[in-house]
Protein backbone atom coordinates (compact mmCIF):
# COMPACT_ATOMS: atom_id res chain seq x y z
CA UNK A 1 0.00 0.00 0.00
CA UNK A 2 0.85 3.17 -0.50
CA UNK A 3 2.65 5.36 2.65
CA UNK A 4 -0.20 8.07 3.73
CA UNK A 5 0.66 11.70 4.65
CA UNK A 6 -1.28 12.98 7.41
CA UNK A 7 -3.43 16.08 6.39
CA UNK A 8 -2.60 17.73 9.61
CA UNK A 9 0.93 17.81 9.01
CA UNK A 10 1.73 21.17 8.33
CA UNK A 11 0.45 21.94 11.31
CA UNK A 12 0.95 19.47 13.42
CA UNK A 13 2.38 21.34 17.13
CA UNK A 14 3.07 18.42 19.72
CA UNK A 15 3.46 20.22 23.15
CA UNK A 16 0.82 21.53 25.58
CA UNK A 17 -0.51 24.57 24.62
CA UNK A 18 -3.35 26.97 26.80
CA UNK A 19 -4.85 27.61 29.91
CA UNK A 20 -3.66 24.85 32.58
CA UNK A 21 -5.13 26.12 35.72
CA UNK A 22 -7.03 22.67 36.58
CA UNK A 23 -4.52 20.61 34.64
CA UNK A 24 -4.92 19.70 30.74
CA UNK A 25 -8.25 19.55 29.69
CA UNK A 26 -8.01 17.02 26.48
CA UNK A 27 -5.64 15.73 24.84
CA UNK A 28 -5.80 15.94 21.34
CA UNK A 29 -3.93 12.80 18.64
CA UNK A 30 -4.46 11.60 14.84
CA UNK A 31 -5.22 7.73 15.19
CA UNK A 32 -3.82 7.51 11.47
CA UNK A 33 -5.97 3.73 11.14
CA UNK A 34 -4.61 1.53 8.45
CA UNK A 35 -8.04 0.69 7.46
CA UNK A 36 -11.41 2.54 7.34
CA UNK A 37 -14.29 1.03 5.47
CA UNK A 38 -18.22 2.15 4.89
CA UNK A 39 -20.73 -1.05 4.82
CA UNK A 40 -24.12 -0.25 3.11
CA UNK A 41 -26.85 -2.73 3.24
CA UNK A 42 -29.62 -2.91 0.74
CA UNK A 43 -32.99 -2.49 2.23
CA UNK A 44 -33.79 -5.64 5.19
CA UNK A 45 -30.11 -6.77 4.42
CA UNK A 46 -28.89 -5.02 7.91
CA UNK A 47 -28.86 -8.11 9.89
CA UNK A 48 -26.01 -9.67 7.27
CA UNK A 49 -23.99 -6.82 7.30
CA UNK A 50 -23.91 -6.78 11.20
CA UNK A 51 -23.03 -10.70 11.00
CA UNK A 52 -20.69 -9.87 8.45
CA UNK A 53 -18.74 -7.21 10.82
CA UNK A 54 -18.87 -9.73 13.45
CA UNK A 55 -17.47 -12.85 11.02
CA UNK A 56 -14.49 -10.07 10.08
CA UNK A 57 -14.07 -7.54 12.27
CA UNK A 58 -14.98 -9.72 15.60
CA UNK A 59 -17.13 -6.78 16.81
CA UNK A 60 -20.76 -7.30 17.67
CA UNK A 61 -22.80 -4.59 17.03
CA UNK A 62 -25.74 -3.95 19.83
CA UNK A 63 -29.23 -3.52 17.99
CA UNK A 64 -30.77 -0.01 17.19
CA UNK A 65 -29.60 3.18 16.01
CA UNK A 66 -25.84 4.49 15.99
CA UNK A 67 -24.91 1.54 17.87
CA UNK A 68 -21.41 0.38 17.69
CA UNK A 69 -18.57 -1.36 19.82
CA UNK A 70 -14.74 -0.58 19.62
CA UNK A 71 -11.78 -1.80 21.28
CA UNK A 72 -8.28 -0.82 21.51
CA UNK A 73 -7.60 -1.68 17.78
CA UNK A 74 -10.94 -1.82 16.09
CA UNK A 75 -14.16 -0.18 16.14
CA UNK A 76 -17.40 0.08 14.26
CA UNK A 77 -20.32 1.84 14.63
CA UNK A 78 -23.21 2.53 12.77
CA UNK A 79 -23.67 6.02 11.47
CA UNK A 80 -26.89 5.87 8.90
CA UNK A 81 -29.96 3.20 8.28
CA UNK A 82 -27.85 0.29 7.10
CA UNK A 83 -24.71 1.90 6.99
CA UNK A 84 -21.61 1.31 9.28
CA UNK A 85 -18.16 2.38 9.40
CA UNK A 86 -15.39 0.16 10.90
CA UNK A 87 -12.45 0.92 11.33
CA UNK A 88 -9.08 -1.18 11.88
CA UNK A 89 -5.30 -0.18 12.95
CA UNK A 90 -4.21 -2.67 10.24
CA UNK A 91 -4.13 -1.99 6.49
CA UNK A 92 -6.56 -5.38 4.57
CA UNK A 93 -9.56 -4.61 6.15
CA UNK A 94 -11.71 -3.47 3.12
CA UNK A 95 -10.14 -6.89 1.10
CA UNK A 96 -11.52 -8.92 3.81
CA UNK A 97 -14.63 -7.17 3.71
CA UNK A 98 -15.31 -7.51 -0.30
CA UNK A 99 -15.21 -11.25 -0.02
CA UNK A 100 -17.66 -11.55 2.95
CA UNK A 101 -20.04 -8.97 1.62
CA UNK A 102 -21.63 -10.13 -1.20
CA UNK A 103 -23.43 -8.04 -4.21
CA UNK A 104 -26.77 -9.16 -2.66
CA UNK A 105 -26.44 -8.28 0.21
CA UNK A 106 -24.51 -4.47 0.56
CA UNK A 107 -21.81 -2.76 -0.45
CA UNK A 108 -18.04 -2.03 0.54
CA UNK A 109 -16.23 1.19 0.25
CA UNK A 110 -12.87 1.82 1.12
CA UNK A 111 -12.24 5.25 2.84
CA UNK A 112 -8.75 4.54 4.27
CA UNK A 113 -7.68 7.69 2.73
CA UNK A 114 -10.72 9.44 2.27
CA UNK A 115 -10.52 10.02 6.12
CA UNK A 116 -8.97 11.73 8.67
CA UNK A 117 -9.60 9.81 12.08
CA UNK A 118 -9.14 12.29 15.41
CA UNK A 119 -9.08 11.13 18.54
CA UNK A 120 -10.05 13.65 21.65
CA UNK A 121 -9.76 12.51 24.81
CA UNK A 122 -9.79 13.90 28.43
CA UNK A 123 -12.01 14.99 30.92
CA UNK A 124 -13.41 17.92 29.00
CA UNK A 125 -13.65 16.41 26.07
CA UNK A 126 -17.46 16.61 26.11
CA UNK A 127 -17.20 20.11 27.11
CA UNK A 128 -14.78 20.66 23.68
CA UNK A 129 -17.12 18.82 21.26
CA UNK A 130 -20.03 20.30 22.50
CA UNK A 131 -18.81 23.73 21.37
CA UNK A 132 -18.58 22.53 17.74
CA UNK A 133 -21.47 20.23 17.49
CA UNK A 134 -25.27 20.40 18.47
CA UNK A 135 -25.97 16.94 20.17
CA UNK A 136 -26.15 15.41 23.59
CA UNK A 137 -22.29 14.00 24.06
CA UNK A 138 -23.48 13.31 27.74
CA UNK A 139 -22.70 9.19 28.48
CA UNK A 140 -26.42 8.39 28.98
CA UNK A 141 -27.57 9.99 25.65
CA UNK A 142 -24.36 9.35 23.31
CA UNK A 143 -23.10 5.76 25.14
CA UNK A 144 -19.37 4.22 25.10
CA UNK A 145 -19.30 2.68 21.48
CA UNK A 146 -22.01 4.45 19.53
CA UNK A 147 -21.75 6.67 16.74
CA UNK A 148 -23.29 10.06 15.65
CA UNK A 149 -23.49 11.85 11.71
CA UNK A 150 -23.61 15.10 12.24
CA UNK A 151 -22.28 18.63 11.04
CA UNK A 152 -19.82 21.62 12.12
CA UNK A 153 -20.98 23.99 9.67
CA UNK A 154 -20.06 22.39 6.33
CA UNK A 155 -17.92 20.16 7.66
CA UNK A 156 -19.56 16.56 8.13
CA UNK A 157 -18.11 14.65 10.87
CA UNK A 158 -19.00 11.11 12.17
CA UNK A 159 -18.09 10.66 15.75
CA UNK A 160 -17.70 7.48 17.87
CA UNK A 161 -17.07 7.65 21.70
CA UNK A 162 -14.68 4.58 22.05
CA UNK A 163 -14.27 5.35 25.79
CA UNK A 164 -16.25 6.97 28.47
CA UNK A 165 -13.78 10.26 27.78
CA UNK A 166 -12.77 9.31 24.30
CA UNK A 167 -14.45 10.20 20.96
CA UNK A 168 -13.02 9.65 17.66
CA UNK A 169 -14.22 12.17 15.08
CA UNK A 170 -14.07 11.08 11.64
CA UNK A 171 -14.02 14.00 9.19
CA UNK A 172 -13.41 13.96 5.38
CA UNK A 173 -9.56 14.69 4.89
CA UNK A 174 -10.18 17.48 2.73
CA UNK A 175 -11.49 19.48 5.77
CA UNK A 176 -8.90 17.83 8.30
CA UNK A 177 -6.23 20.44 8.96
CA UNK A 178 -8.76 22.92 9.09
CA UNK A 179 -11.29 21.28 11.70
CA UNK A 180 -7.80 20.49 13.47
CA UNK A 181 -6.75 23.92 13.92
CA UNK A 182 -10.50 24.64 14.95
CA UNK A 183 -9.98 21.92 17.51
CA UNK A 184 -6.91 23.24 18.58
CA UNK A 185 -8.59 26.77 19.28
CA UNK A 186 -11.25 25.28 21.08
CA UNK A 187 -9.26 23.54 23.35
CA UNK A 188 -7.02 26.38 24.29
CA UNK A 189 -9.57 27.52 27.05
CA UNK A 190 -9.25 24.18 29.19
CA UNK A 191 -5.62 23.40 27.92
CA UNK A 192 -4.48 21.00 25.48
CA UNK A 193 -1.78 18.62 24.68
CA UNK A 194 -1.19 17.55 21.25
CA UNK A 195 0.63 13.78 21.35
CA UNK B 1 -36.30 24.32 14.50
CA UNK B 2 -36.16 21.22 15.71
CA UNK B 3 -36.71 18.05 13.71
CA UNK B 4 -36.34 14.76 15.54
CA UNK B 5 -34.99 12.44 12.37
CA UNK B 6 -35.75 8.70 13.37
CA UNK B 7 -32.20 7.74 13.29
CA UNK B 8 -30.25 10.70 14.99
CA UNK B 9 -32.95 11.56 17.12
CA UNK B 10 -33.45 15.78 17.71
CA UNK B 11 -31.40 17.91 15.43
CA UNK B 12 -31.27 21.33 14.46
CA UNK B 13 -33.16 22.25 10.93
CA UNK B 14 -29.49 23.58 9.87
CA UNK B 15 -28.47 19.81 9.54
CA UNK B 16 -31.58 19.49 7.28
CA UNK B 17 -32.06 20.63 3.36
CA UNK B 18 -35.99 21.27 2.27
CA UNK B 19 -36.67 18.70 -0.61
CA UNK B 20 -40.12 20.05 -1.29
CA UNK B 21 -43.91 19.68 -1.65
CA UNK B 22 -44.64 15.77 -0.34
CA UNK B 23 -48.65 16.12 -1.88
CA UNK B 24 -47.02 15.20 -5.42
CA UNK B 25 -47.47 12.53 -6.96
CA UNK B 26 -45.26 12.26 -10.18
CA UNK B 27 -47.64 11.21 -12.73
CA UNK B 28 -47.21 8.37 -15.61
CA UNK B 29 -43.46 9.37 -17.17
CA UNK B 30 -45.31 8.09 -19.97
CA UNK B 31 -48.06 10.39 -19.82
CA UNK B 32 -48.63 13.73 -22.72
CA UNK B 33 -51.44 15.06 -20.23
CA UNK B 34 -49.96 19.07 -20.23
CA UNK B 35 -52.85 19.34 -17.18
CA UNK B 36 -51.12 16.88 -15.01
CA UNK B 37 -47.75 17.81 -15.31
CA UNK B 38 -48.64 21.57 -15.13
CA UNK B 39 -49.81 20.40 -11.80
CA UNK B 40 -47.37 18.40 -11.00
CA UNK B 41 -45.28 21.16 -11.49
CA UNK B 42 -46.62 24.26 -10.64
CA UNK B 43 -49.91 23.44 -8.12
CA UNK B 44 -49.05 24.05 -4.65
CA UNK B 45 -51.47 23.72 -1.93
CA UNK B 46 -49.77 26.88 0.07
CA UNK B 47 -51.46 25.62 3.52
CA UNK B 48 -52.13 27.91 6.61
CA UNK B 49 -51.29 25.19 9.00
CA UNK B 50 -50.58 21.85 8.74
CA UNK B 51 -48.08 20.90 5.52
CA UNK B 52 -46.71 17.78 4.13
CA UNK B 53 -43.49 18.19 3.36
CA UNK B 54 -40.12 16.03 2.37
CA UNK B 55 -36.28 16.87 3.87
CA UNK B 56 -33.02 15.55 3.90
CA UNK B 57 -31.03 14.73 7.21
CA UNK B 58 -28.02 16.07 4.86
CA UNK B 59 -26.33 17.18 7.83
CA UNK B 60 -26.68 13.18 9.61
CA UNK B 61 -27.72 10.27 8.52
CA UNK B 62 -28.84 11.58 4.75
CA UNK B 63 -31.94 9.90 4.83
CA UNK B 64 -34.76 11.23 3.28
CA UNK B 65 -38.04 12.35 5.05
CA UNK B 66 -41.22 12.58 5.36
CA UNK B 67 -42.54 15.09 7.79
CA UNK B 68 -45.69 17.31 8.52
CA UNK B 69 -44.67 20.88 9.92
CA UNK B 70 -47.30 23.69 11.00
CA UNK B 71 -46.36 26.50 8.43
CA UNK B 72 -47.83 28.72 10.77
CA UNK B 73 -45.88 27.66 14.25
CA UNK B 74 -43.13 25.76 12.84
CA UNK B 75 -44.72 22.27 14.74
CA UNK B 76 -43.47 19.75 13.58
CA UNK B 77 -46.23 16.94 13.80
CA UNK B 78 -44.70 13.57 12.61
CA UNK B 79 -41.59 12.41 11.17
CA UNK B 80 -40.79 9.29 9.48
CA UNK B 81 -38.87 7.81 7.09
CA UNK B 82 -39.73 8.68 3.13
CA UNK B 83 -38.81 5.09 1.93
CA UNK B 84 -41.13 3.13 4.71
CA UNK B 85 -44.49 5.16 4.35
CA UNK B 86 -44.29 8.59 2.93
CA UNK B 87 -47.11 10.70 2.92
CA UNK B 88 -50.49 9.66 2.25
CA UNK B 89 -52.24 11.43 -0.51
CA UNK B 90 -53.65 14.53 0.33
CA UNK B 91 -57.53 14.85 0.13
CA UNK B 92 -57.38 18.09 -0.03
CA UNK B 93 -55.51 18.72 -3.26
CA UNK B 94 -57.15 20.50 -5.56
CA UNK B 95 -58.22 18.98 -8.91
CA UNK B 96 -56.24 20.08 -12.18
CA UNK B 97 -57.52 22.81 -13.79
CA UNK B 98 -59.56 23.31 -10.36
CA UNK B 99 -59.69 27.10 -9.36
CA UNK B 100 -57.63 27.99 -6.20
Amino acid sequence: MVEQESPLKPVWKPGTRGNFSDGVGVYLSETAPGSIVQLAAWHGEEKAIIAAIKKVAGLTLPDGAGGGAATGTKAAFGFAPGKFLVVDEQEGLVAAFAKSVKTETGTVTDLSHGRTAIRITGPKAEWVLAKFFAIDFSLTAFPVGAGRSTVHHDIFAQIQRSAPTQFDVYVFRSFARSFWTALCHASEEVGYEVK
Amino acid sequence: MLITCPYCGPRDVSEYTYQGDGNRTRPDPASTDQEVWNAYVYDRLNPAGEHHEIWQHSGGCRAHLAVTRNTLTHVVSSVSFARDAGHKKSDSRRKTGAKA
